[in-house]
């Protein structure tokens, strides 16, 4: 089943399959490693419920939803 | 000299290697992005001396902040002999990217595999040679927090060969677009064509503002999407053939240790009272004077007996006189009330400056010195720079304390937590730094909005980063709150200094918010950033911060404030016809005249004309405070020895306190008496330094970080924001009731840009009609 990361809950794993979006934030998640076929784990949202941590190639990185919202992944 | 440049991911230990190869005292912090200019060292452990530059920290080659523009022209520019590229271990995959984009210039490569030390200690092993012999080129594994590996790092750099052809990873799967690319570039004849040619298959900005780089991308590339391809097929190579060398012995689902701690720090419902509850455990240790609370919350409700109670000292015509030496050293700690850490160091530091005073002065008498000579020394010289320097522990005490944070990690956490408050006011959590970096000082602060992305983002943040109170303006707080509270018998400054710096943060909400939504309208920006791990901060490193910041204080108060504050004497005692002027006959001097000529300006802040004859002396500090804001006080100190000179004549001040205190508070407290401010006249005073325009200092750096056209603006404000935020915190002050006419002012403003934004009714425009 492939969904957005953005809708993901704590402690769900995934398979990136595809980054939409454009420009500089798209560069920005390529760049920290946010490319098709890296595994992740969402760990937790902050406290106002927005931005969420996730766990990706052996470290923690912090994104807004609607930034997660370009990320397609397959949960696994 | 040869010349490497330091090259490597944000929070991979760079500027730690940095200061081990350098022994310099740069800053280094546990924060993504600290380094944001470059800076050069010298490395004299080997055989020839060799110059460092250290660049900032960087993910990717690519021009998405301006740290990397300034890293990538150095690089690919500049043309060092060598980059040493340090490499997080811990960290292998996402390190390794940059790895491969520095590899593709021509510029010779060593890495530096860094925090080998933790991978050992988390039972996983990274094989060296392996790595070496995948790569090509050097690699030496270090720890650059304990100093291990760093002569054999330095002799392999400087054995590299001057020439390396670049090489990337890509070869195998873009060959033919690579070799398109290539072409164009080899009659463009630019340093180090691999690099271009794949950034600019990567359709890079910057290369494709190049004359017939387009029509050469599509050549190459003939449409496809070329982007996304490189960048997984860099992590894939990283992946299949480098992070072999790693073996893992941990699970990478289990909890790791940063994870545990982030299970209670970023809590859901615990991370916003734990954050709260730290910022006041800061201030609470920096600046109470009743740290355990044993003594109640209130003055009133004290049971403890001071030291005159005890029978160890004595008042004497107002000054205490203590029994003997010990008891002087015990008042330190406790004196009717445990006092914090940051109080007792202040105290201490106080009590020597005193004895030097004294020590001065008696010298200065028995040799026979003049009267002018001694109240140039005793007021003008030793009164202004101590009044400044006795806040120097409390300074050091709060930097420290943000410094812990900052080094451990947990303020890239608040910005986690914090984001989604941020981006109410149009802001991303990555400004959170700066800011709070603003508290020390707003100059790197300013400095540090390299970080973020948007422009309008920074311009609007360099605007506020005076709001966060500085070290500099910390004496006006804790002395103005000192007077006010002897004004009213209340022992708790910590509530005025916490509230002022509260204030300081809401003016700077609001301006933002304000600017946001008009001047400075734009999208908010990404928030994509990397959580560090948590560690313990470096002992070392953090004592060598503090040290800088001591030393640049210090030098400060010997150098410019030493300067206005002789200039201040001498103004005060001359009059124009440059005659000396007896301590008791400052009214009639020159700095006098001037200060009435500006003092009514003031009125309306609250320490302008109503103040009468003496009300000058506010203006004056004001004035002095643009060059440094250690002045604001230190001019009080100069000018409390005319006031208490004065002492019959004005409104019961009482003169043995002042002349025996050097403390900033009863330089205020004589202020206050001769000129009979009001309370809120005194916290307008406060707001207006604190939200006006910053020390000449902060201005140039702000000059230099904002956009063309820009800082003329800032300066008017700066001057707008403080006049408003002071008449009403005067006002209000005063007279409670006006507080809804503030209120009904500001929901109108709102209205009118509510209105404006959502494109209903534009007063600007609608005005502009009238006329026409």
């Amino acid at each position: 089943m492939i969904k957005l990361l953005s809708e993901f809950t704590a402690g769900e794993r995934g398979k990136i399959s595809k980054v939409t979006g454009e420009g500089r934030v798209r560069r920005r998640l390529f760049d920290m490693g946010v490319t098709p076929g890296a595994e992740l784990i969402m760990r937790k949202k902050a406290p106002f419920g927005d931005p969420i941590e996730i766990t990706l190639r052996g470290y923690e990185l912090t994104l807004r939803k609607t930034e997660a919202a370009c990320v397609e992944v397959e949960v696994l | 000299m040869k010349t490497f440049a330091l090259a490597g991911n944000p929070n991979s230990g760079k500027t730690t290697l940095f200061n081990a190869l350098t022994g310099s005292t740069a800053h280094v912090g546990n924060w993504p992005g600290v380094t944001v200019d470059k800076r050069e060292g010298v490395y004299r452990g080997g055989a020839e001396n060799v110059k460092i530059i250290d660049l900032p920290g960087i993910y990717s080659l690519s021009p998405y902040t301006p740290e990397e523009v300034i890293s990538r022209n150095y690089i690919v520019g500049e043309q060092p002999d060598g980059i040493i590229n340090i490499v997080d271990a811990t960290n292998l995959e996402r390190n390794l990217y940059l790895t491969t984009q520095l590899l593709e210039t021509d510029v010779p490569v060593i890495i530096a595999l860094n925090m080998m030390d933790e991978v050992e200690k988390a039972g996983d092993k990274i094989d060296a040679a392996t790595l070496e012999n995948a790569l090509g080129v050097p690699v030496v594994e270090i720890s650059a927090l304990r100093g291990k590996g760093i002569k054999r790092l330095m002799d392999r750099a400087v054995a590299m060969g001057k020439e390396r052809k670049g090489s990337t990873v890509l070869q195998a799967v873009l060959e033919r677009q690579i070799q398109t690319a290539c072409a164009y570039y080899a009659e463009e004849d630019v340093k180090s064509p691999l690099f271009h040619a794949l950034k600019l298959l990567e359709r890079d900005e910057l290369e494709l503002a190049r004359k017939g780089a387009r029509e050469a991308l599509e050549r190459a590339a003939a449409g496809e999407d070329l982007e996304a391809v490189i960048a997984d097929e860099r992590y894939k190579y990283i992946c299949g053939n480098l992070c072999g060398a790693k073996i893992k012995k941990s699970d990478d689902g289990a909890l790791t240790k940063s994870y545990r701690i982030d299970r209670v720090l970023t809590h859901r419902v615990w991370a916003i009272p734990i954050f709260a509850l730290v910022m006041f455990l800061i201030f609470h240790l920096t600046f109470s004077e009743n740290l355990l609370y044993l003594n109640g919350f209130t003055d009133s409700m004290g049971w403890m007996p001071s030291l005159v109670d005890l029978g160890l000292a004595a008042e004497e015509d107002g000054a205490i006189v203590y029994n003997n030496f010990g008891v002087e050293l015990l008042s330190v700690i406790y004196d009717g009330a445990v006092f914090s850490p940051g109080v007792m160091l202040t105290n201490f530091l106080n009590v020597f400056l005193n004895h030097i005073t004294d020590g001065v002065l008696t010298l200065m008498e028995r040799g026979g010195a003049a009267e002018w000579s001694t109240g140039l020394v005793g007021d003008g010289i030793l009164g202004g720079i101590f009044a400044v320097l006795g806040f120097l522990p409390q300074i050091l005490t709060l930097f420290l304390l943000f410094s812990i944070l900052e080094d451990t990690g947990y303020m890239a956490r608040i910005a986690f937590v914090l984001d989604r408050l941020f981006r109410r006011f149009g802001l991303s959590g990555r400004a959170f730094l700066p800011m709070v970096m603003g508290f020390g000082c707003s100059i790197p602060a300013t400095i540090n909005t390299r970080t973020l992305a948007d422009d309008r983002e920074r311009t609007a943040t360099i605007r506020v980063i005076p709001f966060f109170s500085c070290g500099a303006k910390l004496p006006i707080l804790t002395a103005c709150g000192g007077a006010l509270c002897a004004l009213a018998g209340m022992n708790n400054v910590e509530a005025i200094t916490f509230g002022m710096y509260v204030l300081g943060v809401c003016a700077a909400v609001v301006c933002v918010l304000l600017m946001r939504n008009t001047s400075m309208r734009g999208e908010t920006p990404p928030f994509i950033m990397e959580l560090p791990a948590y560690h313990m901060p470096g002992f070392r490193n953090l004592l060598l911060h503090l040290w800088d910041k001591a030393k640049h204080f210090i030098k400060k108060a010997f150098t410019v404030i030493f300067a206005s504050t002789v200039i201040v004497w001498l103004f005060s005692h001359l009059d124009w016809g440059w005659h000396y002027l007896a301590d008791d006959k400052m009214n009639e001097s020159i700095l006098a005249s001037l200060g009435m000529l500006i003092q009514p300006v003031f009125t309306p802040l609250g320490f302008g004309a109503q103040l009468g004859e003496f009300g000058w002396v506010f203006a004056v500090a004001a004035i002095t405070g643009l060059i440094a804001k250690e002045n604001v006080i230190a001019t009080f100190g100069t000018l409390a020895g005319c006031v208490a000179a004065l002492g019959g004549n004005i409104g019961g001040i009482d003169v043995n306190e002042v002349i025996g205190a050097i403390d900033g508070a009863a330089d205020v407290t004589a202020m206050v008496s001769a000129t009979g401010i009001t309370g809120a006249g005194i916290l307008a005073f406060i707001a207006f330094n604190m939200t006006t325009i910053p020390c000449f200092a902060a201005c140039a750096t702000a000059r230099a970080e904002l956009a063309k056209g820009k800082f003329k603006w800032t300066l008017l404000f700066w001057l707008a924001a403080s006049a408003v935020i002071s008449s009403a915190v005067y006002t209000v002050g005063e007279w409670w009731w006006t507080l809804f006419i503030w209120l009904a002012a500001s929901a109108a403003v709102t209205a009118l840009i509510v209105l404006r934004n959502t494109g209903k009714f534009d007063v600007f425009k609608a005005f502009h009609r009238r006329r026409k």
